[in-house]
Formats: structure tokens, sequence, C-alpha cells
């Protein structure tokens, strides 16, 4: 007996059979599920909760707005710092000498200050401070547009740590009322308050949400930029932690409401919530990793020493065949002047 | 036949289906002695949840992928492809379980222990482009987490969940003829090998006595080969 | 409320649009709904196998031979 291959002693069924009708049992059994299916919809429907937009976004939550676009302009952003498969910005994760993400790759290629602020605000018509605005930014030299760029957001980072750590929020950074305007006290800041103003105005119509997804074509499925963009921001962290879906509430099982989820996520969910993966910059590989290794065992169980004899060891399967093991195994024998009838015989497997 | 030659693809083909898989062996009208119990019922309650997914899948594909947002009748269907979807891995892990303590790879059923997990492991992917195609806040936010796990290890680069059009192909196309062949696979496995035997309790039942054991009926089902 | 707005859930009877009850135990936290979905899987595993499965005296007549029908 090697060690992939297991003691088996298994031998083919000789004794007898009941009947059967396999095609009512299949037809009986779709049915069932069909009205199960029916009833649980008719008892609970399912969730729908509509797409943010852009457009939401920037009217709800305008400092979170101008704060996510100016870290797109300035380079700082998440997706900036991404890597592949949208820039090389970084490297991406690993797991020791594995750098699988950025092995295979940039395949979606995203320039966040382009994509996100410039080629947008260059579609706005008749307004000539804008332009003024743009072509001095594209005229300068990097070190200028990145000197801008810190300076404005600067105070915007400092209004989003005070709100995180609910302390008092500084007064550079304010919501004009009267116009919904985001105003930033950012001295050596350049163009980039008119840029981001204008953007803001541009997002607040819808016209960003559009811009963002038919740029290159006007026929389009792929949501990629739009959505990598507002997943910069803080809409979606703010709904999806209102619905418990964030990854350290065990999220990725979860749906919106109050409806079950992907329950079957479980272990990929759980090596989230505890160390090293919790705390590392590398969970999502090793994650991944992990769960590649218990996939191949769960796939390989057969071959797995340990793993494929526990059945016999933990013997649910006595309860599950009892009815069987009961008619193999002789009767007692009656003790005598007993006349009860002994149970049925020569059932041997 | 037709005095096709030796060598015809076609008889070669027939004749080693009709081999593997001769008709009282692919729709028996008998079982074993020992299908004894309701745990037997969660694999036929597997394939049933699978044709009631497909069924009201195709009929939201018919509409196409806004219908459900905008019309009752529409996110009835939805409501009904999401439920059958929870059935489905319900009685699919309880199936599996049961086959797990029936170690029910034993007999030369390996193949069906592997085709069945590896069907689990497809569906898996199978239900998240699902969940990334509703066009809603669900899809976006699932979307936008599930591409950093992805990305990691380097299938975002042609697996693009952010990818509505792309998704919407794989949902609807080619993962469910994946997860369809699988199981189409496991099942003519199943037909072929037989329901596993029970585990031998001792070497005294490994044995018919002889003249004890019971001629199979007259609709001869193949035994385990 | 959720700011984007939540579709009204067409002709449930029960709507569970509102955000879930967490289930805290430990480091694990799970919302209702799916404590309730796997914990009926396990009662239904040990139910599928403790309840008897109809037919038995056919499969006693077939363990006596001739696989009667």
């Amino acid at each position: 007996m090697s060690l992939l291959r297991a003691k088996d002693d298994t031998k083919p069924w000789t004794g007898g059979y009941q009947p059967y009708d396999l095609v009512k049992e299949a037809c009986i059994a779709v049915g069932v599920i069909a009205l199960l299916s029916i009833v649980l919809s008719v008892l609970f429907s399912s969730p729908d909760d509509k797409p943010s937009t852009i457009a939401q976004w920037s009217n709800q939550l305008p400092i979170n707005f101008v704060t996510a676009a100016a870290s797109e302009l300035d380079g700082t952003s998440g997706t900036a710092e991404y890597g592949p498969p949208y820039n090389h910005n970084g490297e991406g994760q690993h797991a020791a000498f594995i750098y699988l993400q950025k092995w295979l790759g940039v395949s979606h290629p995203i320039n966040t200050a382009d994509d996100y602020v410039i080629d947008p605000l260059k579609t706005i018509p008749n307004d000539p401070a804008l332009q003024s605005a743009l072509g001095e930014y594209q005229a300068a030299p990097e070190k200028t547009q990145k000197a801008w760029g810190e300076a404005y957001a600067k105070p915007l980072n400092e209004y989003a740590e005070a709100e995180e750590e609910g302390k008092p929020l500084p007064k550079t950074v304010a919501v004009d009322p009267t116009t919904g305007t985001v105003s930033v006290q950012a001295s050596g800041a350049g163009p980039v308050p008119t840029m981001m103003t204008s953007l803001l105005s541009l997002a607040k119509s819808g016209g960003l949400d559009g811009s963002l997804l038919t740029s290159k074509q006007f026929f389009q499925t792929d949501y990629t930029k739009p959505l990598l963009f507002m997943a910069d921001g803080g809409l979606l962290d703010k709904r999806a932690e209102e619905q418990h879906l964030g990854g350290d509430e065990w999220g990725m099982m979860n749906e919106t409401g109050s409806y079950p989820g992907q329950a079957w996520l479980w272990l990929y969910a759980l090596w989230y919530q505890i160390e090293p993966f919790k705390a590392s910059e590398n969970a999502d590989i090793l994650v991944m990793l992990v769960m590649g290794v218990l996939s191949l065992a769960f796939i390989s169980v057969p071959f797995i020493p340990g793993v494929r004899d526990l059945p016999r060891k933990i013997p649910i399967y006595k309860l599950i065949w009892r009815e069987h093991y009961g008619a193999a195994s002789p009767p007692p024998k009656a003790p005598p002047g007993d006349v009860a009838p002994g149970p049925a015989t020569g059932a041997g497997p | 036949m037709s005095g096709a030659p030796e060598s015809s693809w076609t008889v070669k083909v027939r004749e080693k289906a009709v081999e593997a898989l001769p008709p009282e062996k692919l729709l028996p009208d008998g079982q074993p002695t020992y299908v004894a119990s309701w745990i037997y019922m969660f694999g036929v309650a597997s394939i049933a949840s699978l044709v009631v997914i497909i069924t009201s899948g195709s009929i939201l594909a018919l509409k196409g992928p806004a219908w459900w947002h905008y019309t009752g009748v529409g996110h009835f269907f939805n409501s009904i492809h999401m439920w059958s979807v929870e059935l489905f891995f319900f009685v699919m892990v309880v199936h599996l379980w049961g086959k797990y303590w029936m170690s029910a790879w034993r007999g030369g059923r390996t193949r069906v222990w592997i085709t069945g997990a590896i069907t689990f492991l497809v569906a898996v992917p199978t239900a998240l482009t699902g969940y990334v195609s509703q066009q809603n806040f669900d899809a976006q936010w699932i979307s936008t987490q599930a591409k950093d796990g992805l990305n990691a290890v380097g299938v975002g680069a042609f697996f693009n969940v952010t990818n509505f059009g792309q998704m919407y192909s794989y949902h609807v196309l080619l993962l469910p003829i994946a997860v369809v062949v699988l199981v189409s696979a496991h099942v003519l496995l199943v037909r072929r090998h037989g329901v596993v035997p029970p585990i031998e309790l001792n070497a005294r039942l490994a044995t018919a006595p002889a003249g004890e054991a019971p001629a199979p009926p007259a609709t001869s089902m193949g035994a385990g080969s | 409320m959720t700011h984007a707005g939540v579709t009204a859930v067409i002709g449930a009877v029960f709507n569970l649009s509102h955000p879930a009850h967490v289930v805290h135990w430990h480091f694990i936290k799970l919302p209702l709904a799916n404590v309730i979905v796997i914990a009926l899987m396990l009662v239904a595993f040990a139910v599928a196998i403790a309840l008897p499965f109809p037919g038995a005296a056919r499969r006693a007549a077939a363990r006596r031979g001739g696989g009667g029908s």
C-alpha cells in the first residue's frame, strides 16, 4: 500500500436491489426546489440597493470628493499607487519571492491625473478661467505640479484625519452653503483650486459619471475607471459600513440588508480576521495562496492520509447505513420457548 | 449497420460509450438496498437547484440585465434566482458532508469525488460573477473589494471584476457551461461506478457467503464496476 | 436609511431591507441571516441521517432475494 492509495476493501455490490424511479425522483426534486424558491421569493423578495454615482458622491460628500480628486491629481490615491494591473507606480502584493501581481503586468492602464482630472476638465467648454488654469498646470514642470498638489491636499488630509478621529474640524476647509463649492485655504497651490472647483461642479452635474465611462468609446460595458475613482473616496465605504459589508466584519460573506449572503465564503473571510493576515499589507495574496492550497487539498482528499481516514474513525457512516448493517448481522439466537420469527437473513453484501 | 470500417470514429465512440454506460446503467430502475437514508437526496436536490437556477437565469437573460431593476415581475425572477442559488449551495454542501463521512471515493470512485469538489470550486466564481453583474450597490462594493484579492494573485490582469461586460459573459455563458459539464461528468461517473457501498464493518461481511447472495433482479443493474 | 436610497422591496411579505442584526461571538461577527443558514444546514444534515427512510419493507424483501417490486 502506498501513501497515496488508501487500503480499500470496497467490493462491487452483489446484494439486493430495490425498485427506484430515477426520473420521477428528479422531477419531484425540481418541483420541491422550485416551490421552495418561489415561497422564499414571495416571503422575502431580494435586495436591490441602488448604485452610488459620482454625482451623488460629490453632492453628499463634497469635501471627501475633492480630497479624493486631489489625491488622484498628485498621485497619492489608492488607485494611483496601486501598481499592476492599473499602473507601474507600485509593485503590488507579494508573498516571499512570489510577485504575481507584478509579473502579470499592467493590463488596464489608468493614469489617475489624466483620466480623473485633466481629461474630464478638458471637455468643459466656454470656461476661460479653467482653460487658463489647465494650461498653466500642464505647462509647469513635474516638480511644480507636485508642490501645488501637495499644498492643496495638506489641509484636506488634515480635515479627513480630524473627521476620522472625531476631533474638531479645521477651519481651513469649508463648504459654501449657497454655492456648494469647497473652499480650501492653501497657499502655493497654483491653478489646482480652480481645477478642483470646476471638477466638483462637473461631478455634481453628473457629467463626470458619463465622461469617465465613455471617454474612449460610445458603447461601454467596462466600469473600472468610475468604480476605482469612487472606491478611492468615502461614499461606498460609508454605505458598506452601514450594511456590515466591511472586511473586518467578515463582509465578503454578507449581503445588503438582512438577507443571507455568500455563506460558502466563510473560510475565505475567516483568515482576514486573524493574524498574521489581519495586519499584513500582503493579506490578499497570503489568503489566496492559503485558500489555493486548501482547495487543492479538498480536491485531493482521497489521497491525503489522515483526512481520508477520519470518516472511519468518527463513524457517522454507522448511522447512515444502520439499516444495512442491522440486516447483514445474523439475528441473536432466540432463547428456548420464544416463537418470535427471525429477521431476513442472507443479505450479505 | 452500414458496414462502416473498423476505423470509424463514430463506431468507436458509440461502442465505448455503450460499454461504459449501457442503457440500464445510465437509467437504472433499481438501486442497492443500502441506499436507505435521506442524506442520499441531497445530490439530486443539488441538480434540481441547478435546474431552477438556470431556468430563472435564462428568463433574466431573455430580458437583459436591466429588466429586473424596474419591473415587479423582473424583480420576482431575480428573487427566484437568488434563493435558488442559496438553496444550491445549501444542499450541495450538505451533500458534500454526507459523501465525506461515507468516504464516497472508495471502490474506484476517486474521480467522482474530484469532479464534485471541482464543481463546488467552480460554482463559487460562478456566483461571484453573478453578484458583480447585478448593477446595483452590492455589485459596486463586491467588485471594488474582490478586485484586490484577484489582483494580488495576478488573476485580475485578465479577469476584471469591475468590467461588467466581461463578468456578465462569464456568468451567463462560460461558467454555467463549466458547471453543467462538471456536474454531468460527476453524475455519469456515479452511474458508471454505482452508488458507493457501505464501509465494511469487519472481514466476515466482506464476502457474500456462498449461496446466500440474492440474484440480481431481472432488469440487471450494473453493480459497481 | 442610506443616502442613495434603497429600492422598495416589491411584494415581499417580510421586508429584509434594513441593516442586519450582527451576531458576535469571540472574533466571529456574522449577520443573523447567515447564522440561520449555517445552523439550518447542520440541522438538515443531522435530520437527514436520523430520519428513517421510507421503503424499509421493500428493501427487506429485496434482501431476502427476488428484488421484489
